[in-house]
Formats: structure tokens, C-alpha cells, sequence
């Protein structure tokens, strides 16, 4: 494992120097990628310009729930993100190439061609969050103040393993690949909103399927002292470590057996 | 006849094979559509009428919205941007067409197939599931109008992009500098009618208001008689002014390329 992680921050490292020998072009693209990632946060401003609440929720709070998803979907981008050009690699056959050399398939692909442009796009979520979070109408309790950022790091797991299992769909099927950004770039808009927006069926599947309502919903309800529209358990609103846990099971084990699968193409 | 058409015919073509890629891209547009248009109906059941429409026109408009995503190319991009990179672009400067017209015609046939794979699923789906405001055949008609001078106006702003290739070694800060202007400004957020103030104003003259904004005011039919002269009026004026900018950079990107043999 600590050669595992070792080995990451090398590979990652080598690429931010090539990055950093086009210096001008790396800050435009770290900008833009910030303002890029600024965007869901102005749509959320454009709400609140119309109207005080949106299904029952003041700016402070969606902002909090803003924040929570878009700073989890960045840490697990820049750290596994790259997993989505599998196909690609599949495809070209550069896959091979991976699997000959001493290091975990798993780390090249995440490491390949990393940017530290993508770190940047960090800066909108922080800013969000430092600003929100004195202004939320919490009543901040022990418990909920170690919320935060267990919810934070809850979600940046659920995240990173949905990059995992969505990317190993594609050793079976390179095609759908589009299909799987509804998972994840999916996952990542709507837990930016308050699932109570949702249609009833749509949120359960959200909490017992893709258990995207783990990553800030749950968590944020117990933080903000909400009930649950759906009437569930309390107990859910703790249940995210866990749920993050089981599904990093099941990501690493469909990885393996995409894995096992692979026949090159041969070409 | 023409070799244009042919181009169109065969990017049409090229597009449509890999119709199970461009349908798995119309399952996350689809699954967007949804998602945007529960928050549009939570904002529209707070304010009823905000902009002009009702809960209806701002759910159509969400997935009308997803469903031109793939004919216009919100996201941006342009194949000959990398044929620039490449040096690939000397053979289409030695072909015995124009550059900027053999790109369009490619861009027409690629936008038709991504219109059938790409924008049926969003809007069927949108219409079963909820109450869309769509209209009968004459309105179907003056949208197509709309859609075909809305992809004539994007392919203007994406060209000007890829040529800014010739002067630049990395062009992706400028990609994605253009990918923020245009997923503000063609209303992927809210429906432009639904911006504020001076900002509103602003948006609906800038091109990228004729890429979704327009022809989705065209489909639910806010436009009769001569107001949809003057809204096909609009898309049409800034088509011509970023194809007339396009012609004047082609001509100075001409004068730059130096081809080296090899």
C-alpha cells in the first residue's frame, strides 16, 4: 500500500513538470477550470435571485450542499478521474503497454496525463464553503461540527469508487462510456441540490441503488437538523463511512474482474 | 453537383456509426433533463411566470435544451483544431475547396446525425414524463429553421476557436475559456429569460442566445408572423458576422502556415 501510494505521487509529480513547461498555458487552464467548476455555483445564484427558498432550502444551506459535493467529486477527479479514459486505452492498445510494466494498471491510468489544472478547480468549493459555513443556521453541536468533514472525505470515497466502477463497465463495453458520465458528472450536479427537489422514486433509488445521496444529502441532514422527506431512518444519516467502505468492495472487486477479463485487441 | 454536399453526406455518415456512443451520450443528457427540470418546476412553483414562462415552457426548454447539447456543440470542439496541431491541415489547404466551407458542410452532416441519435431520446423522455409544451407541425417546422441556423451560428463561434490554433502551441486554455462562455450564455444554467436585469439583456444579444435560446422560444411558440422573421433575423446576422470574422482569420492564418516538407 505505501508503495502503491509512493509510486502515485511520483507519477503524479512527473507529470505536473511536464505541465509546468508551458507555464502561461497552465495558469489559463487552471483559471478556466475554476471558473468552469464555478458554474454550477452561479446557476445556484441565479436560483436565489428569483426566490429566499427553493423546496423548503435558503441559499446558506444549498451552498453548504454545493460546497460538500463539489469539493468531494474534485478530490476524487483529480485522484482516480483519469480511470475514464480506460476505453481509450482499450482501444488503442496502450492498455497493453500498462499491464507489462511493474506498476498497478490502476495508478498509470489515474496518473496518466494528470494536471494540476484540475487542482484548481478546488478554489470554488473552498471559497463556498468558508463562506457558508459561519453563516449556516446550525446548531453546532460536537457531532455535527465532526460531520463536516467526515462527510467531506465520505463523499470523496463514494466518489472515487464510482470513478472505479464506472470505468471498469468499460472493459466490457467501451461504447457506453457516455452513458456512465450520468453517474458520475451526473452524480456530481445533483447532490449540488437538495434531494427533496426530486421525485420520491428517483431519490430512493439514489439512497438504496447509486448511493449518491450518502455522499452530502444524508450526512447534511443531520448537520442542518432537517427531517427526512422520505421518511427514512435516522440512523442513514450516519451510515455514509460505511457505505462508502462497501462500495470501495465492490469497486475494487469489478475492477479486478474487468481485469481478468481483458483480451487485448491485438492490435 | 457540388462536392459539398457529399462532405455533409459522409461526416452524416461517419456520425451515425457509432450511433451506440452518440445514444449512451443521449441516456446522461437525457438523465440532466431531469434533473434540471425538477429544479426549473421547484423555481417556477416559487415564481409562476418568472421571464414569461410558465413551469411547462421552462420544463420544455430544459430538455430541448439537452437535446441540442450534441447538433450545436455546447461543450465546444472541432476536429480541425487538432488537425492544425497535427500539420494534417496542409492536405485541406491543398484540396480545391474552401477550408471554411468544407469544414461547415462536415459540421452540417455531423449535427444532423447527432440530432437524430442524440436529441430524440431527451425529448421523448421529457414528454412522457412530464408536461412539455410542444407544438404542431408549422411549429416543428419554423423550429428546424431555427436549429439549422443555430448550428450555422455555433460552427461560426467553434471555428474561430480551432483557428486560433495557428498562433497558439496549447490551445486548451482558449477551449476552455470558450466552454465557460458558452455553457453561461446559451442558457444551460436557466433559461436566459430567467437572468437578471442588465445580465438578461446581455445574453440575449450575444451569439450564443441564437444556439438554444432561440430556437426553444421558436419551438414553444413565443414568436408569430414577423417576430419570427426577426428572431431567424438575429441567428442569421451573427451566423454572417462570425462566418464574414472566420473568412478574414482563414486568409491571415493562410499567410502564416509554413508547410514543411517531409
Amino acid at each position: 500500500m505505501a508503495d502503491a501510494l509512493r509510486l502515485y505521487a511520483l507519477l503524479i509529480w512527473t507529470w505536473i513538470r511536464a505541465a509546468a513547461q508551458f507555464p502561461v498555458s497552465m495558469v489559463l487552464l487552471g483559471l478556466a477550470s475554476a471558473a468552469v467548476a464555478a458554474l454550477d455555483m452561479v446557476g445556484i445564484m441565479l436560483l436565489f435571485a428569483h426566490t429566499p427558498r427553493i423546496a423548503g432550502f435558503t441559499a446558506p444551506e444549498v451552498l453548504f450542499l454545493y460546497g460538500t459535493s463539489a469539493m468531494s467529486f474534485v478530490v476524487a477527479d483529480v485522484l482516480l478521474g483519469g480511470t475514464e479514459r480506460l476505453g481509450e486505452h482499450v482501444r488503442q492498445g496502450t492498455l497493453d503497454t500498462m499491464l507489462v510494466r511493474p506498476v498497478s494498471p490502476l495508478i498509470q491510468i489515474a496518473t496518466e496525463d494528470f494536471s494540476p489544472r484540475r487542482m484548481a478547480k478546488l478554489l470554488p468549493p473552498v471559497v463556498v464553503l468558508a463562506f457558508v459555513l459561519p453563516r449556516l443556521p446550525a446548531d453546532w453541536t460536537a457531532g455535527r461540527v465532526v460531520m463536516v468533514p467526515v462527510m467531506l472525505v465520505s463523499g470523496t470515497v463514494i466518489f472515487a469508487a464510482l470513478w472505479v466502477l464506472t470505468a471498469s463497465v468499460q472493459f466490457v463495453v467501451i461504447d457506453v462510456h457516455a452513458a456512465t458520465k450520468s453517474v458520475t458528472y451526473g452524480g456530481a450536479f445533483l447532490t449540488q441540490y437538495p434531494m427533496s427537489l426530486y421525485a420520491r422514486d428517483f431519490v430512493r433509488g439514489m439512497t438504496f441503488t447509486i448511493p449518491l445521496a450518502f455522499v452530502n444529502w444524508q450526512p447534511a441532514l443531520y448537520v442542518l437538523d432537517r427531517p427526512d422527506p422520505l421518511g427514512l431512518p435516522a440512523a442513514l444519516r450516519f451510515a455514509a463511512p460505511a457505505v462508502a467502505v462497501a462500495l470501495c468492495a465492490v469497486a475494487a472487486l469489478a475492477w479486478r474482474a474487468g481485469l481478468r477479463h481483458y483480451r487485448s485487441t491485438g492490435s | 453537383m457540388s462536392v459539398y454536399p457529399w462532405v455533409a453526406a459522409y461526416a452524416f455518415r461517419r456520425h451515425a456509426t457509432y450511433w451506440l456512443g452518440a445514444v449512451a451520450e443521449a441516456v446522461t443528457n437525457t438523465m440532466f433533463g431531469f434533473v434540471r427540470a425538477w429544479i426549473v418546476l421547484a423555481l417556477w412553483g416559487a415564481r409562476p411566470a418568472l421571464g414569461g414562462y410558465d413551469a411547462a415552457d421552462a420544463v420544455t426548454f430544459c430538455f430541448l435544451t439537452q437535446a441540442l447539447i450534441g447538433p450545436v456543440q455546447v461543450f465546444g470542439g472541432l476536429e480541425l483544431t487538432q488537425r492544425i496541431r497535427s500539420g494534417d491541415v496542409a492536405i485541406d489547404l491543398h484540396r480545391p475547396v474552401d477550408l471554411q466551407g468544407w469544414w461547415l458542410a462536415d459540421d452540417l452532416g455531423r449535427a444532423g446525425a447527432a440530432l437524430l441519435l442524440r436529441g430524440a431520446l431527451p425529448t421523448l423522455a421529457g414528454a412522457l414524463a412530464f408536461d412539455l409544451r410542444l407544438p404542431g407541425p408549422a411549429g416543428w417546422a419554423a423550429f428546424a429553421v431555427a436549429v439549422v441556423l443555430a448550428v450555422v451560428t455555433g460552427f461560426g463561434l467553434r471555428y474561430l476557436v480551432a483557428l486560433a490554433m495557428f498562433w497558439l502551441h496549447d490551445d486548451r486554455g482558449l477551449q476552455a475559456v470558450a466552454l465557460v462562455a458558452s455553457m453561461f450564455f446559451s442558457g444551460m444554467l436557466l433559461p436566459l429569460v430567467a437572468f437578471p436585469g442588465w445580465l438578461g439583456t446581455l445574453a440575449q444579444a450575444l451569439p450564443w442566445a441564437a444556439l438554444i435560446q432561440v430556437p426553444a422560444d421558436v419551438l414553444l411558440g413565443r414568436y408569430q408572423g414577423a417576430e419570427l422573421a426577426a428572431a431567424y433575423g438575429f441567428q442569421a446576422l451573427w451566423a454572417v458576422v462570425l462566418l464574414g470574422a472566420g473568412r478574414a482569420l482563414t486568409a491571415a492564418a493562410r499567410r502564416r502556415l509554413v508547410i514543411h516538407g517531409g
